[in-house]
């Protein structure tokens, strides 16, 4: 069981919260005690809108242990509207529908499952921008 | 700091050992490489590994494979950079010896991948990359690399048929190369028609992960003569690291680590690209092959390929890579890889590489960590 | 019922996921095609989704329109019966994916179809009773069916999330609410089992039209109103026709039941059910309507709520993903994609 790794980064990766930097004022995901931009310490908490857009993509047909279940599936980084890049599953899309460019948004889902007895353990993920807000 | 030379090499076949354990091989490289030299004993050993641990259960490494290597009691230590561990720990003998602290070093990378499945194996390799916000995602060491090739493809506007001629040119060199794994040339159209790891990764972009052992004796260069009749002179040796994550890079289709290792190595050695006469580079994907011959100043940004298609990366060409079929034909025995990329060198600037033989003096070598997070450069002379 | 303070709905949002299966396609693979179809088609949640995914974005979709901090909310309880643990509260999982941890209290509720509503009951009392100002109610839901089954033509996912709070911030304020319970096992499952067992058509008049019936008689006497005073009405929806026949019943009209009526297209998304169509009730509200919500939960009982529309709906609508668009955004599925998605190949 891997339950104290996971539960740490929770807020993170069920919210997409990350930090600023109180010196650089950079935005800062995932959240790490040294800044990258500038390497002083001290952030604030900081949360992201979930915004982006799909920077790269690639659609995964050999899956590592753990995550075959859920084989073919399509990996990204993805551009956050704030600026930083990150790494993620897109969920809500056809494999051959995903372009450089495509508008997403975060949702949470299940990352993987410790088995049938184990931990569920979800996360972030995007899917392209639903339609139906005016935000 | 004194030079270094390397005066013994060994090396196994690449490729599925069923019958060999992971200390099985390692002995075989080191007998291999230090009756190449004739000796008997070294002052120190260092072993490049990455995935004994998780795959076969075995840690401390130095202290087993000295042992079993008929080692015994020696300085010995496991040296781990991912996909970079063997040139890491050719880097770790090399400042033994430079330093002056040792005299004769074994430097060994092993690696045993077909003891596990190839799912458990996949996942061990994605270690490489940032547990907690890459590999956590089920984005794999293929993967990864496929969205640095769609995003290539993107700016840079290629194709994936661009990119062909790096693997067509590595299966052609595997095919004079004993101890390949890959022993076959292959055509543009199997290429194209190769099944999908991780699109736009197909089967022919990624190198094969094996089972392998390689293994080079070092000693001061004012005492090789006495020992090798051909001994290789390392002139430079240079490391370099950039962020873990591919989206933390500041660039993420440049290799700055690549570079700035390159960099240190060129400026140790005094010399440029136009000096290097052949580059076993990290092919571990095709991608990658194209990106390292951009950081290391081959090629403009973006036009890695253009340089594979113009035919300069062939044995006749301006600059020979992968001439003994590189990661994609020889076979990336992951820790490992970087110690045959340096036999192979020693092998070519020896002039023993036989049918694949390229005619120069001054060669260099570059091991990548991952995605990129790692590189290790060493240029080697005859 | 009435709490001493006057409460109301401050935020709601729905989630019902992108894939359907027609009800075509389950006649097809067990009936050659002829079987009487209850539903059109009905959603199904992705291998990613489950209950907790489900119940955190609608819970996001109702604070966008609340317009509350996460961290105001003292309660957020989930009403299902396919929570993904049997002990570990899928509340605690929405509260923290939420932001509403530490200081929030959080629990998992179970009443059948009803889970949801019986929650939402709850949170009228908690803010009611000033023991807190707001409150988060969720019924979710991705139940399964038995493979064959009846219910497999209707067994579905899906749901909504109610913010409670005091009437002076609601888009929607209570009149009053009833609940009528007795112990009438119409459906049931037994710990360990995958399925749930029911009593055939014995789900219908001893159990749905009965405790149907009997709340919003009691409600509507209560409250001395009549169908006539009601804009809308929202009934449990197991299937297309249960929900018409007790708007028929109870003196209700086919306009009053339409925006509500979603499960000929979504299926029966369970304890979330009336509450999804409740949503799509609020998405199209206008200041001043009254509309009825009663919920049917087998095992058995009935909730039964009168809410009268406020003039904060129409700034609080738009502020989330309506109902419809999420009933719009489809992609069907055949059986074979189906069985996958809801994990009914043996893979062991």
């Amino acid at each position: 069981m891997n339950v104290p790794r996971f539960w740490r980064t929770e807020r993170t990766r069920y919210g997409l919260v990350g930090e600023v930097c109180r010196v650089c004022h950079e935005p800062i995901f995932p959240p790490r005690d040294v800044c990258p931009h500038c390497t002083e310490a001290g952030q604030d908490v900081h949360q992201f809108s979930g915004k982006g857009e799909v920077y790269s993509y690639s659609i995964v047909y050999e899956a590592p242990a753990g995550y075959t279940e859920n084989q073919p599936y399509t990996v990204a980084l993805v551009k956050l509207a704030e600026g930083p890049l990150l790494t993620a599953q897109l969920t809500d899309v056809d494999n051959d529908q995903v372009r450089i460019g495509m508008p997403v948004e975060m949702v949470t889902r299940k990352i993987k499952e410790e088995g049938e007895n184990g931990l569920i353990v979800y996360g972030y993920k995007f899917r392209p921008v639903l339609g139906g807000a005016s935000a | 700091m004194r030079e270094v030379s390397i005066v013994g090499i060994g090396q196994t076949k690449a490729g599925e050992h069923w019958e060999r354990s992971m200390r099985d091989l390692a002995v075989d490289a080191i007998s291999a490489a230090l009756k190449d030299a004739g000796l008997e004993s070294a002052d120190a050993l260092y072993v490049g590994n990455m995935l004994s641990g998780e795959l076969t259960a075995q840690q401390h490494l130095g202290a087993l494979v000295a042992d079993w290597a008929g080692l015994e009691g020696i300085e010995a230590v496991r040296v781990e950079g991912a996909d970079a561990s063997g040139a890491l720990a050719v880097r770790q003998g090399y400042l033994g010896v430079a330093s002056g602290l040792q005299d004769i070093v074994v430097v060994c990378g092993v690696e045993k991948t077909t003891d596990a499945d190839a799912e458990t194996a996949l996942a061990a390799w994605s270690s490489a990359l940032d547990a907690e916000y890459e590999s956590f995602h089920g984005v794999t060491v293929s993967a990864m690399h496929g969205l640095l090739m769609r995003r290539y493809m993107h700016e840079f506007e290629v194709s994936r048929e661009d990119f062909a001629p790096f693997a067509l040119n590595a299966h052609k060199n595997g095919v004079n190369n004993p101890n390949a794994m890959f022993r076959s040339a292959i055509t543009a159209e199997a290429f194209v028609k190769g099944g999908m790891l991780a699109d736009p990764i197909g089967m022919f972009d990624a190198a094969p992960l094996c089972d392998g052992a390689a293994a080079v004796v070092l000693c001061p260069s004012d005492r090789a003569g006495r020992i090798a009749s051909k001994p290789v002179r390392v002139r430079a040796s240079g490391v370099a690291t950039d962020r873990l994550a591919l989206h933390s890079r500041r660039d993420p289709l440049f290799l700055q680590a690549a570079y700035a290792s390159a960099l240190k190595a060129y400026q140790q050695a005094g010399v440029g690209p136009s000096d290097i006469k052949l580059f076993e580079l990290h092919d571990s994907f095709t991608v990658m092959a194209a990106l390292s011959l951009e950081a290391c100043g081959f090629a403009e940004r973006g036009k890695g390929t253009r340089l594979a298609q113009e035919g300069a990366i062939t044995l006749q060409g301006r600059i020979p890579i992968s001439t003994m079929g590189g990661l994609k034909a020889r076979g990336h025995a992951v820790g490992a890889t970087g110690v045959y990329q340096i036999v192979e060198l020693a092998l070519q600037l020896r002039g023993e590489a036989g049918a694949n033989q390229v005619s120069g003096s001054l060669g260099m070598a570059q091991n990548i960590g991952g995605s990129g997070a790692t590189a290790v450069t060493h240029i080697l002379e005859a | 019922m009435k709490p001493a303070r006057d409460v109301g709905i401050v935020g709601y949002g729905a989630y019902v996921p992108r894939y359907r299966l027609p009800a075509t396609e389950v006649s097809r693979v067990w009936m050659e095609g002829k079987a009487g179809l209850p539903v059109e088609e009905k959603s199904v949640p992705g291998l990613d989704e489950d209950t907790a995914t489900m119940a955190i974005e609608a819970a996001r979709n109702a604070l966008a329109r609340g317009g509350i901090a996460p961290r105001d909310l003292r309660a957020v309880w989930v009403g299902s019966e396919s929570h993904p643990y049997a002990v570990k509260p899928t509340s605690t999982i929405v509260a923290e994916a939420i932001g509403a941890t530490p200081r929030v209290s959080a629990g998992d509720w179970e009443f059948a179809c009803k889970a949801g509503t019986e929650a939402l009951q709850a949170a009228f009392g908690l803010v009611g009773s000033h023991m807190a100002d707001y409150a988060l109610a969720i019924g979710m839901d991705t139940a399964q069916g038995r493979p064959g089954d009846a219910l497999e033509y209707t067994a579905a996912a899906g749901g909504a999330a109610y913010i409670v709070g005091p009437r002076e911030n609601s888009l929607a304020y209570l009149e009053g609410s009833y609940s009528y319970v007795t112990d009438t096992p119409d459906f049931f499952r037994r710990p360990y089992q995958h399925y749930p067992e029911h009593g055939g058509r014995f789900t219908g008049e001893p159990a749905y039209f009965k405790h149907t019936t009997g709340s919003v008689h009691a409600l509507l006497e209560e409250l001395g109103l009549q169908p006539s005073d009601f804009a809308a009405a929202v009934f449990h929806q197991p299937n297309a026709k249960f929900p018409q026949r007790a708007a028929q019943l109870l003196g209700f009209d086919k306009d009053q039941i339409k925006l509500g009526l979603l499960s000929p297209k979504v299926g029966n998304v369970y304890a979330g059910s009336c509450l999804l169509g409740l949503s799509a009730v609020l998405d199209e509200a206008k200041p001043g309507d009254r509309i009825l919500l009663a919920s049917f939960g087998s095992g058995a009982g009935s909730d039964a709520f009168s809410f009268v529309v406020t003039d904060r709906v129409t700034e609080r609508q738009a502020l989330a993903p309506k109902t419809m668009a999420y009933i719009a955004r489809r992609k069907p599925v055949d059986y074979a994609l189906y069985a996958r998605y809801r994990k009914k190949l043996q893979m062991h």
